[in-house]
């Protein structure tokens, strides 16, 4: 009983996320376009869609906090009190990757970025290059927040400033857009944004609380956070240096 | 693609992560798991939900995204243009003000970002108003995404808009209050959340297409980076004016509560 009281109050915070496009969306339909839909576009479809969104988006939350979030957290303070340093960078690197590799947004860009770079020539026009360009981006993101997490786990440890970490990768960035092939450069930019969102930024939060609580002299608001931080910023890096040196090594490429 | 296709790629996909949890869990740890039973079906709900929310994904949120995006950039839409004329960027107006609304209207209810600000009000001790910073979190969200659309009209790179974002987030870093600085950058991971994403995309990917001289690939992306990067910007503002409020305010009782929270 109590897990149905949950999953309800889940699936209203999940209306109350979709509930703003589709009231803006909507009014725009009605007062602003005022034009029928196309037909390529049923309504009742789009309703349809717009249900497993809702569902899948209330299962998708509810499970992970049933599943991952209390293992992954717990695991995280287990890490911490091991008191091995490699152990616990080991750790963090994978619970990045494995983080991102399941990220709905991340999935759902990458898609279309590959979509659209073979469209646009970058990569051959194939079903098959279009799912090798798709995954190979996916797993360079993970790799990329994979390693901002050990990043910000060696700053907890030795109390790196945070913020002239960032202007380094920032500069990093700038410079390495200068080289870059331009049609990568947006997918890049946008990577980092993309994979902050669901499943990685509770679970990289709860490590780097953990450790900046059990660390003396760190402050868990101060020091607890800079890892979502971190973890914008390299993707665009890997992405960048992926476009640089490894956009031939897709079968097809040109 | 197929339902069951669908179930079966985000299977894989969640594979990785439960690989790795359980790997560390039962080699590393050696420790057993408590109520397993309760997360294996958490795992499966993952793996159900995540179909789900893909399926839907492709079904109502990247068509609507694109519709808006053909729609408000449509000839017959758009103002009559005079023969021989260029249309001049204000012309999109309303695709300015569909996003900004979308930005704004999306963030201002996010579940995580009132958690967020709650804590950080508690945390500072009413220096800084939790509604205020929804707000400011807001405001460089839809700027960011009203600037991001403009950007796709104007035809310019990416780039100049990153660049001058970076510069205005690193010095308002070194005027910033210190304890505002990672929840700031922080902010802009949080605006983005699993349905805006997909739908700024499309309305970015939709834009490039439909608007003559603008390419996919070229101009396309970009706005989810640009709405990552506003609310920093706005958020270390919004702590300079309240800092700089308390600090005008001649109440003594003010500061004496503040220091209370600060040890």
């Amino acid at each position: 009983m109590d897990f149905l009281i949950s999953l309800s109050r889940q699936l209203k915070d999940s209306l109350r996320d979709l509930a703003p496009v589709v009231l803006v969306i909507g009014f725009f339909q009605l007062v602003v376009i005022r034009q029928p839909l196309p037909d390529s576009l049923a309504l009742i479809d789009l309703a349809l869609g717009l249900v497993f969104v809702v569902v899948g988006l209330t299962l998708f939350i509810k499970g992970l906090e049933l599943g991952l979030f209390p293992i992954g957290e717990n695991l995280a303070r287990a890490f911490v009190q091991k008191g091995s340093v490699t152990w616990l960078l080991l750790f963090a690197f994978a619970l990045g990757l494995g983080s991102t590799v399941a990220e709905p947004a991340l999935i759902a860009v990458a898609a279309r970025a590959s979509e659209v770079v073979s469209e646009g020539g970058l990569i051959a026009s194939s079903e098959s290059a279009q799912q090798s360009f798709a995954f190979i981006l996916r797993m360079v993101v993970a790799i990329s927040v994979g390693t901002a997490v050990v990043v910000g786990v060696l700053r907890i440890l030795k109390g790196w400033p945070l913020h002239l970490m960032i202007i380094g990768g920032y500069v990093v960035v700038l410079l390495l857009t200068l080289i870059a092939p331009s049609e990568i450069i947006g997918i890049a930019y946008d990577s980092g944004g993309v994979t902050t969102s669901t499943i990685t930024v509770p679970l990289v939060t709860a490590l780097g609380v953990g450790l900046a609580t059990a660390i003396k002299g760190r402050n868990p608001m101060l020091d607890g956070f800079g890892l979502i931080a971190f973890a914008s910023v390299m993707p665009i890096i890997f992405v960048l240096l992926f476009g640089i040196f490894g956009l031939n090594l897709i079968a097809g490429s040109t | 693609m197929t339902l069951i296709a669908i179930f079966w790629d985000t299977l894989l996909d969640i594979l990785p992560i439960a690989a790795i949890i359980f790997g560390f869990q039962y080699i590393v740890i050696r420790k057993r798991i408590k109520h397993l039973s309760q997360v294996l079906i958490g795992f499966f709900m993952v793996w159900v939900g995540l179909s789900f929310f893909l399926v839907g994904l492709e079904q109502a949120l990247f068509p609507m995204g694109e519709l808006m995006a053909t729609q408000l950039t449509d000839t017959t839409f758009l103002p009559e243009l005079a023969a021989g004329a260029e249309r001049h960027w204000s012309d999109y107006y309303w695709v300015y003000l569909f996003a900004f609304t979308i930005g704004a209207s999306t963030t201002i209810a996010e579940p995580s970002l009132i958690a967020v600000s709650l804590k950080a009000g508690e945390i500072s001790g009413g220096t800084i108003n939790p509604l205020m910073l929804r707000i400011s979190v807001a405001l460089g969200m839809a700027f960011g995404i009203t600037l991001g659309t403009w950007r796709i009209v104007m035809g310019w790179p990416l780039q100049w808009f990153v660049l001058v974002a970076y510069i205005l987030v690193i010095i308002q870093t070194f005027r910033s209050p210190r304890s505002i600085i990672p929840l700031a950058f922080d902010s802009g991971g949080v605006t983005t959340s699993t349905i805006t994403v997909p739908i700024i995309a499309a309305l970015g990917l939709g834009l490039a297409t439909a608007i003559p001289g603008r390419s996919p690939i070229m101009d396309g992306f970009g706005m989810i980076a640009l709405a990552c990067l506003f609310p920093i910007i706005t958020v270390m503002g919004y702590a300079q004016v309240a800092e700089w409020l308390e600090r005008s305010r001649p109440s003594s009782d003010i500061t004496h509560t503040h220091s209370d929270h600060t040890t």
